[in-house]
């Protein structure tokens, strides 16, 4: 491994893990949101070095382009940047940084020690992963997954409309029964 | 790259959001903390999608993307309905079914 090359992967994961902790730490929720913008950004280079431009433009206009911007429309709207503080349940913090090291511990410990060997991820070219293949994939093989997927949207968009639909209609029947 | 660093990267941006929904007490900030959970399986996804040389893994984070932004449209409705009735988005407050 050329040096540039560890440079270019030590400083994605630094920038990846120091925005998540950013997001984490951040008092404000608009901060934290930007600081997630940030986090997907990076791992989407990730995914463009792992030879995947679909799926990294994919997470570009999906989750910083829509999800977010939904996330911020909505924190701006409900005002909710900052909640009064108080203290949380007595040693809920310690606690809670204590079990994630247990389980990071528990993760590393069963990759150091499964008795297998791993290589190193190979340099795909870019035919393997072209945005034509993978098209020719969802629309055979996967084609009813994909099928799936938009009903699933649809109903989503149906139940978000319902769900914010403020209810006047039942109070102007009551005003027009008491009439 | 070997492919511990891909794992133990998003191994480490797990457990950030896992730390998040257990500490934070804004809604939204918990929601994020899920959006940063997704990712990190997804990171997996690609990286053994290229490990393997398979592209079923890629396939299945679009599938992935596609059913959080639904799962976030709906939680997020959620939130404002929520709001609408109890003014705020502490989930410290939202303990209406407690005995």
């Amino acid at each position: 491994m050329p040096v540039i090359g560890i440079i270019f992967y030590g400083f994605l994961a630094i920038v990846a893990v120091g925005s998540a902790l950013g997001m984490l730490i951040n008092r404000n929720a608009i901060y934290s949101a930007l600081f997630l913008v940030l986090n997907f950004a990076t791992v989407a280079v990730l995914y463009l070095a792992l030879g995947a431009p679909f799926i990294a433009l994919s997470q570009i206009t999906v989750y910083t382009g829509a999800i977010m911007v939904l996330f911020l429309f909505v924190i701006t709207l409900l005002g909710a940047e900052k909640l009064p503080g108080y203290e949380p349940i007595k040693g809920q913090r310690l606690i809670g940084i204590g079990l994630a090291v247990v389980f990071l511990a528990e993760l590393a410990l069963f990759f150091f020690f499964r008795n297998q060997t791993t290589g190193p991820v190979p340099f795909v070219g870019a035919e393997f992963a072209s945005p034509q293949n993978i098209g020719l994939l969802m629309f055979t093989e996967y084609l009813l997954p994909f099928e799936v997927v938009a009903f699933i949207l649809l109903s989503a968009t149906v139940g978000a409309i319902m769900l914010t639909k403020p209810d006047r209609k039942v109070s102007t029947k009551l005003s027009q029964q008491q009439d | 790259m070997p492919l511990g660093y891909f794992l133990g990267l998003s191994a480490v941006m797990f457990t950030i959001g896992i730390l998040g929904v257990i500490l934070r007490r804004n809604a939204l900030v918990v929601f994020m903390s899920l959006e940063l959970m997704f990712n990190a399986a997804n990171l997996v996804f690609v990286t053994f999608a290229s490990y393997y040389q398979v592209l079923t893994g890629q396939i299945f984070v679009f599938f992935v993307m596609a059913v959080a932004a639904a799962e976030v449209a709906v939680g997020l409705a959620l939130m404002v309905a929520i709001f609408r009735t109890k003014r705020t988005i502490d989930i410290d407050l939202m303990s209406s079914l407690k005995g």
